[in-house]
């Protein structure tokens, strides 16, 4: 990997050390169903949460609450201090400007090109072409995809689309980053590649992040690695330390069974939890 | 447990809800906030220069018929003569404005909505969400502009090209004089005809812009889903078209009394 210095996020005074995210007793129904019912916790500022738990548990929806793209039954989520749940729509296009989001299938604009597809704020933003032009060329090497950027989605691959989408959410360098899944349905060396651009966006930009993973040895190398700008790479960190950033958060049947710090969640004695990790 | 009527009629209401609050939007749109002038031009191009081969073909023959048609009725009241004022009156007040809403909203009701329900199913729709981005403004609004914008010129194209057709037929086939159709077809028509005419392709693009957007971004279930959107898109925006073109003809008769 090269070492490419990304815009740093911006300072987010009126919410100073409060945490970005806040669930408070979020439940939700889908069908009848209910699919999250009284989830409560909090992310703090350049914290990196990992949501992990089986399929269908409701960690998507969970992200897609943060976002505000769906509304909860009950129960208030603030966002950068802002109780995004009761939000008019037209309010939360302002916040979600502050907020980066990586989808499950990477769901980049099939009718443009990888360039417009990165580009895609900073031209809706009116931001001129010269400037977005080295902008995206600037993040497509972060993520070391500049040889795609006159491409079409059609022509990559399953990892390459990840790093056009990882690209895209990081471009306007959002204060809060949402990671759905981002190495889901890829082989593992092209998800040991993923985990590292976001380990490396982590320790370059400290930027707050909810990431979802089915595969604990992700979560695990996320939680045991770091960016070595020198060397260009990431690499376990020294003495079997662990970064202090990263928390865990599991769910089943819609609830949270986990939350806490990677020693805790390896320790815990919780049987199911312990099931599931083994 | 509710009933299955009441589940039913429940998501009915929803639906007339959401496709009013969506329509709703979609309107204030155009004149506030920003304007995504260059989709508006680009859906212009797809749904009017893209729809005028149809459109070219489907009014001449319509009116071809027409005069055909027509004159079978009039020979028995020695009118053939009349040709030219029953063809013009039939494409400019009717068949014109509702064939062309029906045959711009077959293709571009079920065209929008495939490419709006594909966008839904690979959350590319959500993605522009997440990103900022209002999708009825961005998605909406320029296929409703330009489907109203186009939709008229377009039925202006087809009486035109209706009128042509029932010319070529009334001189070829019925032996008319050419100067005698144009001149009865023009002076047939009145201004109450021409303006209910014109009145009718602003509804039909109304509705066939927002019934296709509609049903494409609110489609669920895959590729399968995308299907019954297209679907969906092209039989409720042409019963509707139909529809609203009675209610409209009724209004323009109590308005112009013609």
């Amino acid at each position: 990997m090269t070492t490419t210095t990304l815009a740093q996020p911006a300072e987010v005074p009126e919410t100073g050390s409060a945490p970005i995210v806040v669930f408070d007793d979020v439940s939700i129904t889908f069908d009848l169903k209910p699919v999250l019912h009284h989830i409560s916790f909090e992310v703090a500022q350049g914290e990196t949460l990992i949501i992990l738990g089986p399929a269908g548990c409701g960690k998507s929806v969970l992200m897609k609450l943060a976002n505000g793209l769906i509304e909860p039954d009950s129960g208030t989520i603030r966002v950068f201090g802002q109780d995004i749940s009761h939000m008019r729509e037209t309010d939360r296009f302002a916040l979600r400007k502050r907020i980066g989001m990586v989808f499950q299938e990477s769901a980049l604009f099939d009718s443009l090109s990888v360039e417009n597809n990165v580009a895609y704020r900073l031209n809706e933003e009116g931001v001129p072409y010269d400037e977005a032009h080295a902008k995206v060329e600037e993040v497509l090497r972060f993520v070391e995809l500049s040889q795609a950027i006159d491409k079409n989605p059609s022509e990559l691959s399953g990892g390459m689309r990840r790093r056009v989408s990882i690209a895209r959410a990081i471009i306007t360098a959002p204060d809060l980053i949402l990671y759905d899944s981002p190495t889901g349905g890829l082989d593992p060396i092209t998800s040991t590649t993923i985990i590292e651009l976001i380990v490396k966006q982590r320790d370059v930009s400290h930027t707050t992040s909810l990431l979802i993973t089915h595969r604990l040895q992700d979560a695990f190398t996320l939680a045991t690695h770091r960016w070595n700008p020198e060397a260009g790479h990431m690499e376990p960190i020294p003495d079997g330390k662990i970064d202090d950033s990263t928390r865990f958060l599991v769910l089943n049947d819609g609830g949270i069974v986990f939350h806490g710090s990677t020693q805790e969640l390896v320790h815990t004695t919780d049987p199911w939890l312990r099931e599931y990790l083994s | 447990m509710p009933l299955p009527f009441e589940t039913f009629a429940k998501q009915k209401i929803a639906s007339v809800q959401e496709y009013s609050l969506l329509a709703g939007r979609a309107v204030a749109n155009v004149f506030t906030g920003r304007r995504y002038w260059a989709d508006i031009y680009t859906q212009m191009d797809s749904i009017g220069f893209g729809s005028v081969p149809i459109i070219l073909l489907t009014g001449f023959f319509t009116g071809c018929v027409l005069a055909l048609q027509s004159e079978t009725a009039l020979k028995q009241f020695g009118a053939v003569n009349m040709t030219g004022s029953l063809v013009s009156l039939s494409m400019v007040k009717e068949l014109g404005p509702v064939l062309t809403g029906l045959m711009v909203s077959g293709r571009n009701a079920s065209g929008i909505a495939s490419e709006l329900g594909s966008m839904k199913v690979t959350e590319q729709i959500d993605a522009m969400r997440a990103l900022g981005t209002d999708p009825i403004r961005k998605l909406v609004t320029p296929r409703l502009v330009a489907s109203v914008f186009m939709l008229f010129w377009l039925t202006i194209l087809a009486d035109a090209v209706g009128v042509l057709g029932g010319a070529i037929v009334s001189i070829s086939m019925l032996g008319l004089n050419f100067t005698y159709y144009l001149h009865s077809s023009y002076q047939t028509l009145y201004f109450a005809d021409v303006a209910q005419g014109l009145a009718k392709p602003v509804f039909s693009g109304f509705i066939m812009s927002t019934v296709g957007c509609y049903c494409g971004m609110t489609t669920k279930g895959g590729t399968q889903g995308v299907g019954r959107a297209t679907t969906h898109a092209v039989v409720i925006s042409a019963i509707f078209i139909i529809v609203c073109d009675f209610l409209v003809t009724r209004l323009m008769i109590g308005i112009f009394g013609r």
